[in-house]
């Protein structure tokens, strides 16, 4: 068992950085995650995932598997595209979810017509699937400093982004700090995607965003917890994945992300909050007794 | 005496197409004013334009003397995420932000106070409860409770006692009362004209334009019903389009 679990990470480079790596993901991402799953913006994180797909690729054909070239294309397509449907969003009549999803699809087709014209299959699988067991030193460094911003800028930004998405009418008539919250939560997505795509691809990267937020949904419901059980279960899908992928031979973003689909999926039957095994014990427990007399205790 | 707003010429509308025309006259400072009028009248409008999250067309609103972040505003449907995992203290909490702004932390005395603004909504022992648990008119006492911790010098209310039951609207219109009783100026949308004469010393009744500003019992007069229903029943177009000048 022993020799199943740490020799791999004690035994080849590869592995430790790998560990490193998605450790740092999943400490920067998915606290991310959890903010975007309680604004219900959890596809903006997979439309924002496909939206910095044609600068990554642009940087890929041009200066190759390129940390820089990649992460600052990549950096670019997502903000334009997060700047532009929040500039369509604000001026005109057609709501986020329909700017961003317009921009993101003009972004998608712009990057596979790059790559598939420009370059081959395999290029396009390095930009799509990622390269979690080829992290080098600089992809470690910009991974682990995503992850320090991220997780400053949330602890600065915290009241804030929780007021904007609890009650943004509120915080916009108490203060100006509504769009930056909004716009701020936006560049820590493309940010972290644009640092995952490194290890994860993609596409594979707003899975550790995402699916360890929502299966945390089921555990508990305080934020500063939902924060803390999240990235437990992103860090223990990264080691779980890339132990699956070392030991059966699998690609190792899929096995994450699919380590972290069963923590999900175990998550929505067994989960006491509203899980699905304890809703069905609720219907057989009888409803006990309000807290306190009179209709105010009571639910009107 | 002075007046807490002063709407002069204040046209007020959504993509050019005026809800509220050329408004003029002045609220009083500690005063206690409901708004009424027919649905489309321009009363939830008027409140944005106040609030600032609506740019008049035309005219201004003045201030006297009352600072933007002044003034507290519930709008009539509440943009609280329900399912949002905060408790009743969290969003009660949430009325100091003018005082702690968005990164000071909550001290005890703070903690002291959000306890006793709970308290004074009749939510004592809710404190820890998350907000997705809460009926209707509990979610309405907290909101209430949150305006309490604002200290606002100007109260703006859209129709706060929609959806409640007697006992919670009985509860909140004595709060609306302690503030009147404090010196704060508090404008109140509302439709039941009851509510109004009972508690309401003045009253504005508009109709996409002013009808009438006074005195509750010389603004809540049947001529003056009839016209608001005439002025909003003729006018369904902007104003200037209904073949009639402005008032």
């Amino acid at each position: 068992m022993w020799e199943a679990l740490v020799e791999p990470f004690a035994d080849f480079g590869f592995m430790r950085r790998a560990l490193v790596g998605c450790l740092a993901i999943s400490l920067g991402a998915t606290p991310v995650g959890v903010f975007l799953m309680l604004r219900r913006m959890s596809l903006t994180g997979d439309a924002m995932a496909h939206a910095i797909l044609p600068g990554a690729a642009v940087g890929y054909l041009i200066a190759g598997l390129s940390l820089g070239a990649m992460t600052i294309g990549g950096l670019i397509a997502g903000m334009a595209v997060a700047l532009l449907a929040g500039f369509v969003t604000r001026v005109t009549a057609l709501r986020e979810d329909a700017s961003l999803a317009a921009f993101y699809l003009i972004s998608l087709a712009s990057g596979v017509l790059i790559v598939s014209t420009r370059g081959s299959n395999v290029d396009l699988m390095h930009v799509l699937f990622g390269t979690v067991l080829a992290l080098d030193n600089a992809a470690l460094i910009l991974l682990g400093a995503i992850a320090s911003l991220s997780l400053f800028t949330l602890a600065v930004l915290f009241r804030p982004l929780v007021l904007e998405s609890a009650d943004p009418q509120f915080l916009r008539s108490v203060s100006g700090l509504s769009a930056m919250a909004h716009l701020t939560l936006l560049i820590l997505v493309v940010l972290n995607l644009v640092g995952g795509f490194q290890a994860l691809g993609t596409l594979m990267a707003v899975g550790i965003m995402i699916l360890p937020a929502a299966a945390a949904r089921f555990w508990t419901v305080s934020i500063g917890a939902l924060i803390a059980v999240a990235t437990a279960i992103a860090m223990l899908s990264s080691v779980s994945g890339l132990l699956l992928s070392y030991h059966f031979s699998l690609p190792s973003g899929p096995a994450i992300i699919l380590v972290a689909g069963l923590a999900y999926t175990l998550s929505l039957i067994v989960g006491p909050v509203s899980g699905l095994a304890a809703r069905a014990l609720w219907d057989r427990v009888p409803v006990p007794l309000p807290e306190r007399g009179g209709s105010l205790g009571s639910r009107e | 005496m002075t007046y807490a707003l002063q709407f002069q010429d204040l046209t007020l509308g959504y993509d050019r197409y005026p809800a509220v025309y050329r408004l003029r006259g002045e609220i009083a400072e500690g005063s206690l004013t409901a708004i009424v009028g027919p649905n489309g009248a321009g009363k939830s409008t008027m409140l944005k334009g106040v609030i600032g999250t609506l740019r008049p067309l035309e005219g201004r609103i003045a201030f006297g003397g009352i600072a933007r972040s002044e003034i507290a505003y519930l709008p009539q449907q509440s943009d609280v995420d329900r399912s949002f995992p905060i408790t009743v203290a969290d969003l009660v909490g949430m009325g100091l932000w003018r005082e702690i702004g968005g990164f000071a932390g909550l001290r005890a005395v703070h903690r002291t106070r959000v306890a006793e603004a709970i308290a004074a909504v009749g939510l004592e022992g809710f404190e820890r409860r998350p907000i997705g648990s809460l009926s209707g008119g509990q979610i309405q006492r907290a909101l209430f409770a949150r305006l309490l911790l604002q200290d606002a010098r100007l109260v703006l209310l859209d129709e706060p006692f929609t959806a409640v039951d007697a006992r919670t609207m009985a509860d909140l219109i004595g709060v609306v009362r302690h503030w009147h009783g404090e010196g704060r100026t508090v404008l109140a949308v509302l439709h039941d004209f009851d509510t109004v004469r009972a508690h309401f010393p003045r009253t504005l009744m508009l109709a996409r334009e002013l009808v009438a500003h006074g005195p509750t019992t010389q603004v809540l007069t049947d001529a003056n019903q009839f016209r608001a229903r005439q002025m909003c029943e003729a006018c369904a177009g902007p104003p200037h389009t209904c073949g009639r000048s402005a008032a």
